[in-house]
């Protein structure tokens, strides 16, 4: 995919004040991460342990997680009845904190495998994963000591989702008796499976969430390690990057129409969406999919402001120079000048230029199913991608990620929790790419035409 | 360690972060807008819904808004935040649908187990029965996740069946922004756009944005009685009981909701600046230092939303 020059800010936006023409600096957003890992690795411990030791806890509900004496910190996000019931985590809990350096907001993903749906749910809003480890359940002795499957799939989830940053926090280190050692040993096999699936890591940090140790402050020495604690790295990390260096991308979102006779511009429309990818700007020629019709960007609207121009990740109102027949779910894209030498006997009807971003119909993806009901081949499901919904047909299964194995094994079909590679077809072309390269134009969901139940992640491949 | 404990950091403290807070709240009332076919905007006049509403400002325009407000009437209002929902609604050119837990209880819908009961748990069956009526398919509401550890779980738009209840173990997944708005025949959906808001942003954006709020958000003198720990105002409604003193004290009210179950703060401060500094340094949370009816049990807010609340 070619990086459009147009879409570069021009000398004049780049020379006026930056809070006007940038609005949304990554690092004034609050870092979104999200802790995964196994049942009882001991995740809600360790948001209790952040939220406590940072202070964000007050009062009231600190009394609510004491009984009789004792704290138990994983009751301040175990909000459910049936989760107080059974001790475990059904769905995302989202909590809050802030220190000096930054806001947080944290996605409390339950490990239970049958509630990986709600994990996925967390994972694709997210700047950074926290995999927690619990060392007490690893034969740490054991040179070819084995990871437990939910750590596997986790990583494997995040990887696939393009969380910028997977850190493992091996827990439970102040439960074995020789922390150093079982540290170096996990790490270790915690590096070769991330280097078998392909998977960067940013670093590998030893804690106790339940007492503290380097959860907050860093504690040198302690399991061999010298490095920073857990607090000190998330102030340290990225927030997800927007595609800006793509071509444009704007999903229409919402179309409004002015017919008020006060409107200089009567009978105008004005395109809502949020960009997907590259930047929009004024005298800017684009291409309207899927009709193909091609038009030039008359203004540029903010909520607030007329910017001239906005780039992926903003907001924006879109109005066109000529009357096009546009509507919610179509796709604004650039266009590209048509550098293909054209036949001669084609030269009347050859476009001077063509979308930077084409349409597909068929398409390989990776996708996560979250449905009870299996997906099959043959079935329709209906696919969201950007704002607009279009019948989708599984042609087939390529095959199923074995978690333990990474291997690629044959597959029928996909259960609940399964992560496979299938074959889809489209009812209408879709502007796609793969997700590796652009995140909105790259993500789909399958709904169940049935039950409306939100069944499939699909990342797109090719 | 933080801004809690240190006073000094105030004057440092960074507002950029809610201009990705006020995008996300933009594009999740767009997303309504084109998504369904009926929708409505739940307005209380409460420092949540004025906060959504300015948001909604910024995405349609003033004059524009695409949705009426609607509002679920107790009965058991201050008059202060009912007289500013009204100016409000009509300064924006909004139209306004006010269905009331009272007529409810004429038609019989509602019955109280006694007279002095909080009507706001009611406040589901009278919410239940303007869906009805109107055919809503989907409710924005002001609700945050910060706000309890029920809605700490709920997801942004957030399915309901035909009996209006949520159902926490099956909820949708929610990918990306990528929000499925599918329904069946009298299903609905309650949407949450500022349900990543904490109370401190909340009270930032007001300042920032010189929200105007209803008066009683400020420090005013009001009649009190101390009961469980709570300042709990002294009104037609709740009377003092036997043996109870009435003191006069310097209060602001966090939350606003029905009378009998809002409880004011002890505070001086007169401006949203002031109020930023003391959500800083606040040692209870807004529910726990104003509600009466969460204390009951610890899954009451859950069961309620089970029931079709809010």
């Amino acid at each position: 995919m070619s990086t459009a020059t147009l879409n570069a800010p021009t000398e004049q936006a780049q020379a006026t004040d930056a809070s006007v023409t940038q609005p949304h600096q990554a690092n004034d957003a609050a870092l979104r991460f999200i802790t995964c890992g196994s049942v009882d690795d001991g995740k809600s411990t360790l948001i209790g342990r952040l939220l406590v030791d940072t202070r964000a806890v007050l009062q009231d509900q600190f009394a609510g997680i004491t009984k009789s004496g004792e704290t138990d910190l994983a009751l301040l996000t175990d909000g459910l009845s049936a989760e107080r019931e059974q001790g475990i985590t059904i769905d995302v809990a989202y909590r809050y904190f802030s220190t000096e350096q930054r806001k947080f907001i944290i996605g409390d993903a339950p490990g239970h495998e049958q509630y990986t749906r709600n994990m996925v749910t967390a994972a694709s809003s997210a700047d950074a994963a926290l995999v927690l480890v619990d060392a007490t359940k690893l034969d740490w002795k054991n040179p070819q000591l084995e990871l437990l499957p939910q750590t596997r799939r986790h990583s494997l989830l995040v990887n696939l989702l393009r969380v910028p940053s997977l850190i493992f926090a091996v827990n439970k280190l102040d439960a074995v008796e020789d922390p150093a050692l079982a540290f170096a040993h996990i790490r270790n096999q915690l590096a070769a499976f991330a280097q078998a699936a392909g998977i960067t890591v940013r670093a590998t940090v030893p804690v106790s969430a339940l007492k503290g140790i380097n959860v907050v402050d860093a504690t040198p020495g302690w399991a061999g390690y010298e490095g920073p604690s857990l607090l000190q790295l998330l102030h340290t990390l990225p927030a997800t990057p927007a595609d800006r260096e793509l071509p444009l991308a704007f999903p229409v979102q919402w179309v409004e129409k002015f017919s008020s006779s006060a409107d200089t511009t009567q009978g105008r429309r004005v395109f809502w969406g949020r960009v997907a990818a590259g930047a929009a700007s004024v005298g800017q020629q684009v291409t309207l999919l899927p009709s193909n019709q091609t038009a030039t960007i008359a203004q540029v609207l903010d909520h607030v402001r007329e910017p001239g121009d906005v780039e992926a990740g903003n907001s924006a109102g879109i109005v066109l120079d000529r009357e096009v027949d546009v509507s919610r779910g179509d796709w604004i894209v650039a266009s590209v000048e048509n550098t293909q030498p054209v036949a001669d006997d084609d030269f009347d009807d050859a476009p001077a230029s063509q979308p930077a971003w084409k349409g597909q119909r068929e398409l390989q993806a990776t996708v996560a199913w979250m449905d009870d009901e299996p997906l099959v081949p043959g079935r329709v499901y209906l696919a969201q991608h950007g704002h607009r919904w279009i019948k989708a047909k599984v042609r087939r299964v390529v095959h199923r990620l074995n978690i333990n194995t990474l291997a690629e094994e044959d597959a029928e079909k996909l259960e609940a929790n399964a992560i496979g590679h299938i074959e889809l077809l489209l009812q209408e072309a879709a502007p796609v790419a793969p997700f590796t390269e652009a995140r909105v134009l790259g993500s789909m969901i399958l709904v169940d035409t049935a039950s409306h139940k939100t069944a499939g992640a699909v990342l797109i491949r090719s | 360690m933080n801004a809690r404990t240190e006073p000094a950091l105030l004057s440092q403290l960074s507002n950029r972060h809610l201009d990705a807070l006020e995008e996300e709240t933009i594009f999740i009332l767009r997303e309504v807008a084109a998504a369904f076919e009926r929708p409505a905007l739940l307005f209380s006049g409460g420092k949540d819904s004025l906060v959504m509403l300015r948001c909604a400002e910024k995405a349609f325009g003033a004059g524009r808004l695409p949705y009426p407000l609607l509002m679920i009437d107790t009965g058991h209002n201050f008059a202060e935040v009912t007289e500013f929902r009204d100016f409000r609604a009509k300064e924006l050119g909004a139209e306004l649908i006010v269905r009331s837990v009272e007529d409810s209880m004429a038609r019989g819908t509602v019955r109280l187990a006694h007279p002095g009961e909080s009507r706001n748990v009611h406040q589901s069956v009278t919410l239940l029965e303007a869906i009805e009526e109107f055919r809503f398919d989907a409710l924005i509401g002001g609700a945050r996740r910060d706000e309890e550890k029920a809605r700490a779980k709920e997801r942004i738009f957030s399915h309901r069946d035909s009996f209006g209840q949520w159902q926490p173990k099956a909820q949708r997944p929610e990918l990306w922004t990528l929000f499925n708005t599918r329904l069946a025949p009298g299903e609905h959906f309650r949407v949450f756009p500022i349900s990543n808001w904490t109370e401190l942003d909340v009270w930032q954006y007001i300042d920032r944005e010189k929200i105007a709020l209803p008066s009683i958000y400020y420090t005013h003198k009001r009649e009190v009685v101390e009961r469980k720990g709570l300042l709990v105002p002294v009104t037609e409604l709740t009377p003092p009981k036997d043996g109870e003193e009435v003191v006069t004290r310097d209060v602001r009210f966090r939350t606003v909701g029905d009378i009998t179950c809002t409880c004011p703060v002890e505070s001086t401060a007169a401006t949203a600046g002031d109020i930023v500094i003391e959500t800083l340094a606040a040692e209870v949370s807004e529910r726990g230092a104003t509600r009466m009816d969460d204390k009951t049990s610890e899954a009451s807010m859950e069961k309620r939303k089970k029931d079709g609340y809010f």
